[in-house]
């Protein structure tokens, strides 16, 4: 095979990409700067570490199944750390993203990062929202039928059935939660090719 | 865990929720301490001292 040839690969052109973008130094940074000790900062990963809790609580309650989670001790405590999880991930997620708004955080061509995390935090509440009508108890019936007319009002009803058991715990279990965390690898990705936004008198061009 | 169960007696979650009507706000009461929560945790974030800050400075 021929030089040019070689260079022309799809596999060589993304690992140059790739390798551009994101260097192992800049994928793993060893240091931050210092304006990043502060604790504004913790909340992102305490997001990521909600979220792996969420998962794993939740791979549990999958291969253990509802009656389980109804009616023994073990299952119970698997339940609530499963919705425990998610509370302390909306939380962090809030306090991170008003901590973002309020650094505007999408400045220095970070707007995707801002972006990424919008939707991430739609996929959530989405995913969340599909969680708490798929517990099978009378919480999830009352939340169901609330919630039906609202939803069948806007018309995606007619694809999205909230009174649909099966369908609300394939959104719950298989689609939104992939969603959730591709989204969140690429949030977090773009944050490392961008390296963390320097505050307002630090940019390029602010006078000191 | 008999002493688990009292604990669980400081909250009666078997009566109607409490709800805070202000306005067009409405809102429970559990979730107007969680958004009260949250916003303490901003300000505590903002302005309490990160550990190694110092440390920190100090090799620079
Ligand atoms: C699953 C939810 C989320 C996770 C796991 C997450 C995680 C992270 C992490 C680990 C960082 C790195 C630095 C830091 O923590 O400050 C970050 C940065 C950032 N996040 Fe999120 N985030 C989430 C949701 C959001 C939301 C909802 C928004 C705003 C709407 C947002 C906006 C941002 C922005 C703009 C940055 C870049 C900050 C910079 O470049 O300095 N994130 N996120």
């Amino acid at each position: 095979m021929s030089t040019a040839e070689i260079e022309r690969q799809w596999t060589t052109r993304l690992r140059k990409r790739v390798a551009g973008h994101l260097p192992p130094e800049k994928l793993l940074p060893d240091t931050q700067p210092a304006y990043v000790s502060s604790w504004i900062y913790v909340f992102g990963v305490t997001t990521i570490a909600a979220l792996t809790m969420v998962i794993l609580s939740g791979i549990i309650l999958a291969i253990r199944g509802p009656q389980w989670w109804h009616s023994s001790s073990i299952g119970h405590f698997i339940n609530s750390t499963h919705l425990w999880s998610v509370e302390i991930f909306f939380f962090a997620m809030i306090v991170h993203l008003w901590g973002k708004f309020f650094m505007a955080a999408w400045r220095g061509g970070r707007s995707l990062t801002w972006v990424t995390g919008v939707v991430t935090f739609l996929a959530s509440v989405g995913t969340a929202f599909t969680g708490y009508v798929s517990q099978t108890n009378f919480d999830s019936q009352w939340i169901s039928t609330q919630a039906k007319d609202g939803i069948n009002a806007t018309g995606v009803g007619s694809i999205f059935n909230v009174l649909n058991l099966g369908q609300m715990l394939m959104w719950h279990i298989v689609l939104l939660p992939l969603a959730a965390v591709l989204l969140t690898t690429i949030h977090v990705l773009l944050v490392r090719v961008k390296g963390v936004v320097p505050p307002f008198e630090d940019e390029k061009g602010a006078t000191k | 865990m008999a002493y688990l169960w009292s604990l669980a007696a400081l909250i009666p979650l078997n009566n109607y929720g409490h709800y805070i009507h202000w306005g067009v706000i409405d809102v429970s009461v559990a979730n107007f301490i969680v958004v009260v929560l949250m916003i303490l945790t901003f300000i505590a974030a903002l302005f309490l001292p990160f550990p190694g800050r110092n440390r920190r400075k100090e090799n620079q």
